[in-house]
């Protein structure tokens, strides 16, 4: 048993734990760090893949903002977990019964179909070994040729998603005054104003006189 | 013995098991939920990696790339409505989220 | 030959009248402003009438004497598939005799109505519609194809019903009118379904091409039947004539027409409209001779009408309620001389009627004028006094009906019993007995008319009715004394009674044994010999009337009037003693054989019954409720079932998800 398989059983057992208890863990920061954990067991699984890049890129971006963002979400909401648990044992039969049929199902076909190896000596590895052989330069070769075009949406799908997390998310300050031209410009004279007519002078009231005895008259 | 593709897809394929059972014991919780999701797009990454190395094809890698970038678009704006939706009902409990009812 | 008649003159005898009719009703009524009076609309619609007379008669003459026809196109209304619709006439004998009659007793009608509408309101209107009649029937008589037929057939019960509900305000005139209309709906469906065979297997609506393919009709069976399709059109299109003709079972309308003004009974109900079935059927000759069946048919219906129809006559009190009666019995030997195959015997009585029951009805009408508008002859008696001229000209009539020896009615009525004689048809011994048990009937309610009317006693101030109303119109007390009708009355009913008695004796060997009426009749002799053995018993008018004297038809008619004699005149007190004796069968007269009942409460209410069943039940309940309304319900219902998947909870869609992943799965891994 070579180093690289042993090293991929026990990134693979380390990452299923901390998957498990990602979904299982009562509190909600727990879970988020579990999950931190299993992006990092990920990432050195596919650094065995030969895939550096994406490895470190899963560890930048993923865990270092996504993961984070996470975290403040969870620790910011003061959320009351007890409902939330409420069910839980009484589904786990039937969710680990679905969940082991998923997997067998999954590796039945996975395992009986794809043996390919991977043969250290035929020719195309040999291609990968060839010295300056760069995993970021094959992808930045493809990507700004080929998929240039699906590489700007991305950018444009991430301004978006920033837009779209702010817009819902921003509340205006109550007492801002802010003004919106668009209602500046289509209002009308009536709604400021209205012009009524009135009499100059106008006769002084006489209170009520309830008296009777009084006779001056004004 | 050797490792062949199998056994990536396979742990592949248990993860997103472990992701969908997640989704099914923790409906009610909003945030465990994104989490799943999280795991399930992982899952998936993991897939195209595996392959992009045994096939010798660098288009499974550009793929992931571009898996990246939506999964932390949708990451952002889930927690930001997940932001909202505690503002306004103090709690991320699926149960109350039921306007739509048909 | 027929340069000899040439098509703008015979489209002048139609369409004079509907000039006449279409001047007086529009500019004569308030629908064009009034602008002629009462005269210029007479004088309108006369000159009209009298016009088409003049060259009736003159195409009479060139058919009878120079042998002329006319049988041409004049007009394609429209040609659709195969079938040519179209406006033609055909002129010859048959036609020819009748656009006579029927511009004869039209013309006498409209100077009558001088006289007796003078005091309606409506006058205009009247000379409109009887000008508008004669126009109608005279596109019937005139026409050579089934399409114009149906056309004149339409309208003139489309006239019929305007006129007698022409005082529109008496609930029974309505009543009257609409029952008339329906009845004769329901002829005309019979009609239609016979048209329509023809066009169906003959593929034409032309007589004359429909005639050419007779022999092949005979051979054809009714699709689905066994029956023979000839049979099957001449009973359609007898049924047609049952309703314009008012045979039995639908006459029910004839009597309650009596509703109409009294013009309108002579020109319609006597002469020209109910003789239009006769007509059709003389016309289709070719096509009845070929069904022994049909003509069977046609025999019993016609004996039936002959003689249950005139035993309602006996006991009405109604002066033209009478003679309607009398008018449907005579109807009845025009059919049966039809059933005998004697089409030309039928249309001679028809000619004779037209003219002697025309008379009746007038002189009825100026009876009535003379009594101050009462029509219970109970309440008349001793009128001969008084009114000469009506007196005289009515026994005249009344004798020509009864068929007295040398009088038009002679000839025709003893031909047609002699006819039925001679037919080997099945039904010919029950149509015997019918005319002759007929003739006896006949003669009885004929002159217990008479006789109640203008001898006996006078009644006038016996009328328990009289004592209300008249009193604005002559400002004369009631008991004012009967007075003789204006020469604009009494000129038509002398008019009328010439031809009444003297036709018969001058046409009776021209009509039937000659060639007058060849190509316009067909008659199989071997089948149907009944005219030949007319042909070789016939030795001259004169003959026939001598040799009557010892016949049977002659000795009932004088039985008939001798026991209306002695019934109404030497013992006035033995018809209530009979009517008590025999209660049940005058209780059944009096209801006209409860027909009319049926007709009211079991079909008319049946059918009520059937329209609001399937409003209620079909429309309301299946229709709007099943099928309209079910739709809708059903679709909110499944919607109702269907939206609770739409709990709005976020797990139970993840879930949702997660379960249809997991049965594809498995569909694609074990099943696939």
């Amino acid at each position: 048993m070579s180093i690289t398989t042993g090293l991929f059983y026990l990134f693979s057992t380390v990452l299923l734990f901390a998957a498990f208890r990602v979904v299982t863990a009562r509190n909600p920061v727990h879970a988020a760090l579990f999950l931190v954990l299993t992006f990092f067991q990920a990432a050195m699984v596919w650094m065995l893949l030969k895939a550096e890049f994406l490895s470190i890129t899963l560890v930048l971006v993923y865990v270092g903002a996504v993961m984070v963002l996470f975290l403040f979400v969870v620790m910011m909401m003061d959320i009351n977990v007890e409902n939330l648990r409420v069910g839980f044992w009484k589904n786990f039969p039937l969710a680990a019964i679905v969940g082991v049929v998923i997997a067998l199902e999954m590796a039945a076909v996975l395992m009986g179909g794809f043996r390919v190896i991977d043969d250290p000596h035929s020719a195309v590895n040999a291609a990968t070994e060839v010295a300056g052989y760069s995993n970021t330069k094959e992808l930045g070769k493809l990507l700004y040729t080929q998929y240039l075009y699906p590489l700007e949406i991305a950018a444009a799908i991430l301004l978006v998603a920033m837009i779209a997390a702010i817009a819902l998310t921003l509340r205006a300050r109550k007492d801002s005054k802010y003004v919106y031209a668009g209602d500046q410009v289509r209002v009308k004279s009536r709604d400021r104003m209205t012009v009524i007519k009135m009499e100059a002078t106008r006769a002084a009231v006489e209170p009520a006189v309830t008296t009777p005895q009084s006779e001056t008259k004004v | 013995m050797t490792l062949t593709l199998g056994h990536f897809l396979s742990l592949g394929a248990m993860l997103f098991a472990l992701s969908v059972v997640g989704i099914f014991l923790n409906r009610k919780n909003l945030i465990v939920l994104l989490m799943a999701i999280e795991l399930m797009l992982l899952a998936v990454n993991t897939n195209f990696v595996a392959f992009s190395y045994y096939l010798h094809d660098m288009h499974g890698q550009i793929f992931v790339f571009f898996i990246l970038t939506v999964a932390a678009a949708e990451s952002a704006i889930g927690l930001a409505i997940l932001v909202l939706l505690f503002r306004n009902k103090s709690s991320i409990s699926a149960d109350e989220l039921n306007t739509l009812k048909g | 030959m027929s340069q000899t008649l040439s098509a703008s003159t015979l489209l002048a005898v139609p369409m004079a009248p509907l000039v006449g009719s279409v001047l007086a009703g529009v500019f004569g009524t308030k629908f064009g402003g009034n602008l002629i009076g009462r005269h210029l609309s007479h004088s309108i619609t006369i000159l009209g009438v009298l016009l088409a007379f003049i060259i009736s008669v003159m195409t009479l003459q060139s058919v009878a004497i120079d042998g002329a026809r006319f049988n041409e196109t004049l007009y394609t209304w429209m040609v659709v598939g195969g079938l040519k619709m179209e406006i033609g006439f055909l002129v010859d004998g048959l036609s020819a005799m009748m656009m006579c009659v029927v511009t004869f007793v039209s013309l006498m009608v409209h100077i009558y109505t001088i006289g007796y509408m003078k005091e309606d309101e409506g006058y205009n209107r009247f000379f409109a519609y009887i000008s508008l009649f004669t126009f109608a029937m005279l596109m019937l008589v005139m026409s050579n194809n089934m399409l114009q037929l149906f056309f004149g057939w339409e309208a003139v019960g489309l006239v019929s019903y305007l006129l007698i509900g022409f005082w529109f305000n008496k609930p029974t005139a309505i009543f009257a009118n609409m029952k008339a209309f329906l009845v004769n709906r329901v002829g005309d469906f019979g009609f239609i379904l016979g048209i329509g065979l023809i066009v169906a297997f003959a593929g034409t609506l032309n007589y004359t091409e429909v005639f050419a393919k007779a022999d092949e009709l005979a051979k054809l069976t009714f699709p689905g039947t066994g029956w023979m399709l000839v049979t099957v059109i001449c009973i359609c299109l007898f049924i047609g004539a049952m309703g314009k003709s008012a045979q039995f079972p639908l006459h029910v309308w004839l009597p309650d027409s009596m509703e109409g003004p009294t013009p309108i009974s002579a020109l319609i109900h006597a002469a020209t409209m109910v003789t239009a079935g006769i007509f059709m059927v003389a016309r289709m000759s070719p096509l009845f001779e070929l069904s022994d069946t049909a003509l069977n048919f046609i025999l019993v219906i016609g004996s039936i009408t002959a003689l249950f129809m005139g035993f309602l006559g006996i006991i009405q009190n109604d002066i033209k309620r009478v003679v309607a009666y009398s008018t449907l019995s005579q109807l009845g030997y025009m059919t049966v001389a039809l059933g005998a195959s004697a089409y030309s015997v039928a249309v001679f009585h028809l000619m004779t009627h037209a003219f002697f029951k025309a008379l009746l009805f007038l002189a009825a009408g100026s009876v009535i004028m003379g009594v101050h508008h009462n029509q219970d002859i109970r309440w008349m008696g001793g009128l001969r006094k008084y009114m000469p001229i009506t007196w005289i000209t009515s026994l005249l009539g009344s004798l020509a009906l009864i068929g007295t020896p040398l009088f038009a009615g002679f000839y025709s009525k003893d031909s047609i019993i002699e006819a039925v004689h001679e037919s080997h048809l099945a039904g010919a011994g029950f149509a015997s007995f019918a005319v002759l048990a007929g003739v006896f009937v006949t003669a009885f309610y004929s002159f217990r008319m008479y006789f109640l009317v203008f001898h006996g006693k006078e009644r006038f101030d016996q009328n328990p009715d009289a004592h209300h109303g008249h009193d604005d119109h002559h400002g004369h007390d009631d008991h004012h004394a009967p007075h003789e009708s204006p020469w604009v009355v009494t000129l038509p009913l002398v008019l009328l009674a010439i031809p009444s008695v003297v036709i018969g004796y001058f046409t009776i060997d021209p009509m039937l044994f000659s060639d007058f009426f060849k190509g316009a009749i067909f008659i199989d002799h071997e089948k149907h010999p009944a005219m030949e053995e007319l042909a070789h018993a016939f030795h001259g008018p004169l003959q026939m009337a001598w040799h009557a004297l010892t016949t049977l038809p002659f000795l009932l008619a004088v039985a008939g009037v001798a026991t209306a004699y002695y019934m109404y005149m030497v013992n006035p007190a033995l018809p209530a003693a009979i009517k008590a004796r025999v209660q049940p069968i005058y209780t059944l007269l009096e209801n006209k054989y409860y027909l009319d009942w049926i007709n009211e409460n079991i079909l008319a209410r049946g059918a009520r019954a059937l329209g609001t069943g399937l409003w209620k039940v079909g429309d309301q309940t299946l229709i709007d409720g099943v099928l309209v309304n079910g739709c809708w319900k059903l679709v909110g219902w499944v919607s109702g079932t269907v939206r609770k998947l739409q709990s709005g909870f976020l797990y139970h869609y993840a879930l949702a998800m997660i379960l249809g992943i997991f049965v594809l799965m498995t569909y694609f891994v074990w099943l696939k």
